[in-house]
């Protein structure tokens, strides 16, 4: 493979020396089967040490490397320097506090997937003496696309309404919480519903859609979210109508 | 410096740690367990895992043929009591798994499905498409959440084990946002810190995979067990190392050479056939696998790339329904990286560092000699790996033995009483000096280039084909980068993320890690699984070397190398065959 050079333009922040944020060029000789990430690595190994980002698994699966990649919310594990001739400008991730060069703080997004409940709270208690939980791959299916979130962030990046108001849910949490609602052993939707329809839920959303542009794993937030201000405008004035206690 | 007083310190959260916490939690909630990690926990590297997790799900199935193929595939250096317990509690973890919302794969009446794996005679692998690393660690990411007797310190990098009174009694920490320490006192400690492939070249792993539980350990005095033995992966892409799963064969993909000839019929695994059948051809064990392509290299058969050479894996014959339901993760990667697709092209693939066999030396119940330090997951070696790994074996590791691993460290902890904080406290002020000594010290040694000598070295004494001058020169080399790595230097001096730092430590640990790699390798006189020698031991030889090695750590020097003995309870040391051999051998011994 011919070897070409890009100039990548990455972000660099340290708190300890800089007033903010400022850019900073390297040339980079790549190969066309070089991600971005390999780029990072090559500057941080032979240019430039004390470049930080996070990165791990290589292969668009761990969700680390979520980066803007000339101002789109991409994996650089998964953008590849072939697809920018000339230039490319790196940068932290759009509406998160930046902690350093290319590394956000990811706290507020940790303490919304605690909040989802993020688990099977069981429909019908089994135990495991049973066996499994039949499953068709139909009801699989109803959810299967939303579990599939490896929680990159590249969504809330996208969102408009995230970076306006970060209190909204935002799109992927909202999507796991529509894959634990689908899923057929579940039965604790009606306690997620009223995070849905509540101040910070799927009414924030103005249905831009770009969350699910952006999405590496086709887990399309934005359809999660849609599904779900159906569901919640009827549940909201079905609360009214029934007594409220502790679901099951 | 902050100190933290849990009762039970986990020190990894990937599919092991986590495993092990929610036992941990649910076998008393009492217990306070700090959970650390230097990545988010979903970042873990267990995310990575493609294939499938094992569990006999058949009725033609059973714990004996499970215990065979995994005892055979060792070549007969596993603990036969210990794969004995694991094969009988695969299935009820995998249950567990399910009833904690992990989207297995279905058959169409809604019961779990499973796949043919690598040497494994019956198909027992469930799976979650090609993704099942990443679901599983997901679904126990999530479910942790629900314990609020886990406190989670993400992003917390572990710079050293500390031991009082005989006892592990907790660690040193850097929270890696601000370059502070952290003590964390415990009555009990788990290591599930993973594996240590990065150390190789061209390697399956993340970044993150350094080995760094290992090194701690070891460098406390517990012997790391089986370390000569890493497996290669057969069909991963050149240069960046990145895996097509095994589950591409069990699928029915083929391996074929430049002639476009299925040469593993060539190496004692065929007859080649158009179906695939278990244990036959590309559905042979890994080490013999990787073997192959390196004599199809030898034979000038293999293609030579612009990364390297390879022979083809190919799926085309499966149609683009099946890769696309079946094998989503493989199409992606084929076609991002290499422009392939796979449902027209096949792609090219060459062997890989993959995974460690070796690690913490413990028991059938994870516990190390060190009292009060257990280890499970790839970190450890519990003995149901032997010289050779099965895939899909080590997800189902991860639950059987962090669940071990979380039961015991608990009742250890509950049995022992709070250690001597000051003392603690001491020790741990002397390591952060040590640690900021090498942060500030102007060295002339560069980070990047000591890993990258290292990495090569192992490559070229470790690899597929070991011989003694190579693997000597490779020792000598590490002994070198040992003392090259005191005069490391550290470009970052600065507290927020320093990365640079965090490396620095970490090539600490895989150059220790190396070394006990290196030097049991150097000392096995045998050919035994994923050790194989081409200098005049070319064969297994159980009457010296039916044993574990186990590598002693001295301060200044290579390891020390003794040798501790294999419990074989029922499966005695037999001829290891694949393919019609293979069968004429099961038949023979009456294990058909
Ligand atoms: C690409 C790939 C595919 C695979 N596919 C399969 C498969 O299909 N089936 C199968 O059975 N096996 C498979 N394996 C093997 C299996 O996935 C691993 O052995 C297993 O996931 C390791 O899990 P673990 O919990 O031991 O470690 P990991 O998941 O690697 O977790 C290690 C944890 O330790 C933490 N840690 C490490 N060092 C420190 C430190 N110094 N301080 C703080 N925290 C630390 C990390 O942050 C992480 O949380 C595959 C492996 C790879 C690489
Ligand atoms: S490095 Fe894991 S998603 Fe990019």
């Amino acid at each position: 493979m011919t070897e070409q050079i890009i100039r990548m333009e990455v972000m660099r922040y340290r708190p300890e020396q800089d007033e903010a944020p400022w850019l900073q060029s390297f040339d980079v000789p790549y190969s066309d089967d070089m991600s971005v990430l390999q780029g990072l690595n090559y500057i941080k190994d032979e240019l430039d040490e004390s470049l930080s980002f996070r990165w791990s698994c290589r292969m668009a699966i761990c969700g680390s490397c979520g980066m803007m990649v000339d101002g789109v919310p991409k994996l650089a594990c998964k953008t590849f320097l072939r697809d920018y001739p000339g230039t490319v400008r790196v940068e932290a991730l759009h509406h998160f506090p930046i902690e350093r060069d290319l590394v956000v703080v990811l706290d507020d997004f940790m303490e919304k997937l605690e909040r989802i409940q993020p688990y099977i709270i069981p429909r019908q208690e089994q135990a495991l003496s049973e066996g499994e939980y039949l499953q068709t791959p139909t009801q699989l299916e109803r959810y299967a696309q939303f579990s599939s979130c490896i929680n990159c962030l590249l969504c809330y990046a996208a969102c408009p309404q995230y970076g306006l108001d970060s209190s909204f849910l935002g799109p992927g949490a909202i999507a796991l919480l529509h894959r634990y609602n689908m899923d057929s052993r579940d039965g604790a939707s009606e306690q997620r519903m009223e995070l849905v329809a509540a101040e910070e839920g799927v009414f924030h959303c103005t249905a831009v859609g770009y969350c699910s542009e952006v999405c590496p794993k086709h887990v399309d937030p934005a359809n999660a979210v849609n599904l779900n201000k159906t569901r919640a405008a009827g549940d909201y004035f079905l609360r009214f109508a029934k007594p409220k206690g502790r679901c099951q | 410096m902050e100190t933290y007083q849990a009762d039970i310190v986990i020190v990894g959260a990937g599919g092991a740690g986590l495993r092990a916490a929610i036992a941990a939690a649910q076998s008393d909630p009492q217990l306070n367990i700090a959970l650390i990690s230097k990545v988010y926990p979903m970042r873990s590297h267990t995310v990575a895992a493609e294939g499938g997790s094992a569990g006999v799900n058949q009725a033609h199935d059973s714990f004996d043929y499970h215990f065979n193929d995994t005892v055979s595939g060792g070549d007969w250096l596993c603990e036969q009591d210990v794969v004995d317990y694991f094969v009988r509690q695969c299935p009820e973890e995998m249950v567990q798994m399910e009833h904690w919302g992990c989207p297995w794969s279905r058959k169409a009446d809604g019961h779990i499905n499973v796949r043919a794996f690598g040497g494994m005679k019956i198909e027992r692998t469930w799976f979650a498409a090609d993704k099942t690393g990443f679901h599983m660690l997901h679904t126990l990411f999530q479910t942790s959440l629900q314990f609020p007797s886990i406190k989670r310190f993400d992003e917390y990098f572990c710079a050293d084990l500390l031991v009082d009174e005989g006892r592990a009694q907790g660690v040193l920490a850097i929270e890696i946002a601000s370059g502070e320490c952290t003590l964390i006192e415990a009555r009990s400690v788990i290591m599930a810190t993973g594996g240590a492939g990065r150390v190789f070249r061209e390697n399956t792993n993340g970044g993150i995979v350094t080995g760094d539980g290992m090194a701690l350990a070891y460098r406390h005095g517990v012997p790391l067990r089986d370390m000569e033995f890493v497996q290669y992966h057969p069909t991963c892409m050149p240069r960046t190392g990145l895996l097509f799963t095994e589950a591409c064969r069990g699928e029915g993909g083929f391996l074929i050479n430049k002639d476009g000839y299925r040469y593993l019929q060539d190496y004692g695994l065929g007859p080649a056939e158009a179906q695939p059948r278990n244990k036959f051809m590309e559905l042979g064990p890994r080490d013999r696998l990787s073997q192959a392509f390196w004599y199809e290299q030898q034979k000038g058969r293999t293609i030579d790339g612009p990364l390297g050479s390879v022979v083809h894996l190919d799926l085309r014959h499966l149609g683009a329904a099946v890769l696309r339901e079946r094998l989503p993760l493989i199409c992606e990667l084929a076609e991002d990286f290499l422009g392939v697709d796979p449902a027209r092209e096949p792609i090219p693939v060459r062997p890989a560092v993959h995974y460690t066999m070796g690690g913490i030396l413990v028991d059938g119940r994870c516990a190390s000699p060190l009292p009060g330090l257990y280890a499970a997951g790839e970190c450890s070696s519990v003995g149901i790996h032997g010289a050779n790994r099965l895939g899909s074996n080590s997800l189902a590791e991860l639950c059987v033995f962090g669940k071990v691993a979380g039961i015991e460290a608990a009742a250890f902890a509950r049995a022992t009483a709070r250690g001597n904080s000051a003392a603690l406290l001491a020790q741990a002020v002397a390591t952060e000096a040590k640690l900021r000594a090498m942060l500030n010290h102007d060295g002339s040694e560069r980070i990047a280039v000591l890993r990258r000598e290292m990495a090569e070295t192992m490559e070229q004494g470790c690899g597929i084909y070991r011989q003694h001058d190579t693997m000597q020169q490779c020792c000598d080399t590490l002994a070198q980068l040992k003392e090259r790595f005191k005069q490391v230097n550290i470009e970052d001096k600065s507290s927020v993320w320093n990365s640079d730092w965090m490396l620095a430590i970490e090539l600490g640990y895989q150059l220790e890690v190396a070394e006990a790699m290196a030097h049991s390798a150097l000392q096995r006189k045998e050919s035994r699984g994923a050790h194989q020698r081409l200098d005049g031991f070319e064969r297994r030889d159980d009457e010296n070397y039916l044993k574990h090695s186990l590598a002693l750590h001295r301060p200044d020097g290579a390891p020390r190398i003794e040798y501790g003995a294999v419990n074989i309870t029922k499966s005695q040391p037999a001829v290891r065959a694949y393919g019609a051999a293979g069968l004429a051998a099961e038949k023979e011994s009456g294990h058909d």
